[in-house]
């Protein structure tokens, strides 16, 4: 990625994006849905990426990828093909064809950046916003709990699949090129902070990520042919989770959340907690 | 060779023979012919294509744009509502210049579940950027389709190209077809554009309005070169295989008072009603037209024209016929006839011919014959 994009300030995208597309290196092509991303390249005929993007709209992005694939596997090239979507296009308009890219044992790495709305289009609810967050389509919070994608995604059995977080460069970094020595569908899921969908000052994203972690409102993974492995950082927040309020309350998407949702998130961290560390003691 | 087949098992064996890199598909009555075929040649080794068997129509359309993009050969078939459920990505196709063919077998909408012949399918289609070939029997079937790739990735043309052809009366009838021996008829693809990671670049970025109107114009453009194209590849086709096209196939026409015009299957069977209707002493003729976009130039000059429809625009009027209207500024009979199937026999056609009120317009099976 080169210097100057069109991301807003402090958005935690443009840092994930900077970690995969390093790890990925110059062979590789992204396939981009409507979102985030699209805006971020710049506008015609400048683009900030140092790697061919192919636009593609909302709901097709594993498709268009399906046949890029396919295309470039027939031309005896080797060509990384990332799918690199947001929450919208990955939860809800693109589940579909992202499904059939993984039935299908598409040769790709399928990319989520999760913040957790429709943040392109003014931050609207999506199926990845948590319960209790207030965006401009919940204005007094969400009702329904945050889609588990991953779990859906593991239903498809790909070789690997992974969570990560744009706070953590690292793990990106390994988690990617990873995900890229497999053949066959690989998914990642990185959760990126976002500074005015979340309501909280632009030069706390690394922090905030960071708190989404120590917390266990986001836990890091990976699972490798079904093998669970949960990340150390996650681990240390397994034992001892810092109190949930402290990622919450620097939030204005959380304002005035109602005692009895922030009950039911410590329920599904511990849940998720529970389901995870169990996972991985069967799978060891 | 001579052999005898479906309108569907023609497409399929041009397919073959024109051999697109990626095929990806979902199956819909009554295209589904057409993949299974394709399936079949590529499992059985006939056809060194990838088959994507995608899990819709949306992402049929998607995965030929991820494929052709690549710079490689695409071809996918469709129909009715597998067509509308890929109207998203047909706009995509045209707009990122990709030279896909595609077969379409025209069949009626839902509600209620029909799957007969009708062409307001293909029809909605119509501004999206996509030419559009109408063809009346299977060897046509089978030539349009190799002609398509040819025209398609002609590099004055690079847009995608689609083949219609009628539901049931085409798809599912079988006709004797000569297949070719098809040399270097069809070039190898060449994409100016094709993505290369060593030329990194963006595709669909951001576009301002200082910019979108001549991505818009250099379709146009290209709409208009594809005429000259089009006509090369059908005097090119003739000349090596003897069989020849036009955008309009003439029935006819030279001495005639009165032509019908229509499209696909009805347009053959108005060559009978006009036979029959000459030896009434009617002079008629018929004209098919074959190419909708490009639209052709029509000479109707001095001629009574009975346009028939197997389509219809609700608040507007027949398809074709408003076409015709607005291009040549004639006044002609407009009628309403084959929507979801229904028969239409050259003594119907005779009919609209005898009965015809120009200016007037008729629905076959719902006004009363006067």
């Amino acid at each position: 990625m080169l210097k100057c994009t069109s991301a807003c300030a402090g958005c935690s995208d443009s840092l994930a994006l900077r970690y995969v597309l390093k790890a990925a290196g110059p062979d590789t092509v992204m396939v981009v849905p409507a979102c985030c991303t699209s805006v971020i390249q710049g506008i015609y005929p400048n683009t900030a990426f140092n790697v061919p993007v192919y636009n593609i709209a909302f709901g097709a992005a594993a498709a268009c990828a399906s046949g890029m694939s396919n295309a470039f596997r027939a031309a005896g090239k080797k060509t990384n093909v990332i799918a690199y979507a947001g929450d919208g296009g990955t939860l809800d308009i693109g589940i579909q064809a992202m499904s059939g890219a993984f039935e299908r044992g598409t040769d790709f790495l399928y990319i989520c950046y999760d913040n957790e709305a429709y943040g392109n289009t003014g931050m609207q609810r999506s199926g990845g916003t948590p319960i209790g967050a207030k965006t401009t389509t919940t204005p007094t919070g969400k009702t329904d709990a945050k889609k588990d994608i991953d779990m859906i995604i593991a239903a498809h059995d790909p070789p690997y699949m992974a969570t990560a977080c744009a706070a953590y460069p690292q793990d990106i970094f390994k988690k990617v090129q990873k995900a890229l020595t497999f053949r066959g569908p690989t998914f990642l899921h990185i959760l990126v902070p976002c500074p005015p969908g979340w309501r909280y000052p632009t030069e706390k994203s690394v922090e905030m990520g960071k708190l989404a972690v120590k917390t266990g409102m986001w836990v890091l993974y990976e699972r490798e042919y079904g093998k669970v492995t949960i990340g150390a950082q996650s681990k240390v927040a397994m034992k001892k989770p810092l109190p949930l309020e402290d990622y919450l309350s620097p939030q204005g998407r959380f304002k005035g959340i109602d005692p009895k949702v922030v009950e039911i998130l410590k329920q599904r961290i511990a849940k998720n907690f529970q389901r995870l560390a169990a996972e991985e003691e069967a799978s060891a | 060779m001579k052999k005898i087949a479906t309108g569907n098992k023609a497409v399929a064996e041009a397919v073959k023979q024109a051999n697109p890199t990626v095929v990806a598909a979902y199956p819909i009555t009554p295209q589904t012919e057409i993949v299974e075929q394709i399936a079949e040649f590529v499992t059985s080794g006939q056809m060194p294509s990838k088959y994507i068997a995608v899990e819709s129509e949306h992402s049929a359309m998607a995965a030929c744009i991820g494929a052709s993009i690549t710079g490689v050969r695409t071809f996918t078939a469709t129909s009715s509502h597998g067509l509308l459920y890929m109207h998203e990505m047909t706009n995509w196709a045209a707009g990122a210049r990709l030279p896909i063919v595609m077969a379409n077998v025209n069949r009626s909408l839902g509600p209620g579940w029909n799957i007969w012949a009708e062409h307001t399918d293909a029809l909605q289609e119509r501004d999206t950027g996509w030419l559009q070939v109408y063809v009346s029997t299977v060897q046509e079937a089978y030539d349009a389709t190799l002609m398509a790739f040819r025209i398609a990735e002609h590099n004055d043309v690079l847009l995608p190209v689609m083949v219609n052809l009628d539901g049931f009366l085409l798809s599912h009838i079988m006709q004797p077809v000569d297949t070719v021996e098809l040399g270097d008829f069809i070039p190898p693809i060449h994409l100016p554009y094709a993505i290369d990671p060593k030329h990194p670049a963006g595709y669909g970025t951001l576009t301002g309005p200082d910019q979108q109107f001549k991505f818009r114009w250099e379709i146009e453009r290209s709409m208009r070169d594809s005429v000259k194209v089009i006509a090369e590849t059908e005097k090119d086709f003739a000349k090596r295989f003897g069989r020849t096209y036009g955008f309009t196939e003439d029935y006819r026409c030279e001495d005639a008072d009165v032509i019908v015009i229509a499209m696909g299957t009805l347009g053959k069977e108005a060559e009978v009603a006009v036979d029959l209707l000459r030896n009434e002493g009617i002079r008629a003729g018929s004209m098919r037209i074959r190419w909708l976009r490009p639209f052709p130039k029509l000479d109707l000059k001095g001629k009574e024209v009975v346009v028939i429809d197997r389509d219809y625009s609700f608040g507007f009027g027949g398809i074709l016929a408003g076409e015709i209207r607005s291009k040549t500024g004639i006044s002609l009979y407009s009628v309403i006839a084959g929507l979801g199937g229904q028969e239409v026999t050259y003594d119907d056609i005779a009919g609209f011919v005898r009965t015809r009120k120009t200016g007037e317009e008729f629905w076959f099976g719902v006004n009363a014959h006067v």
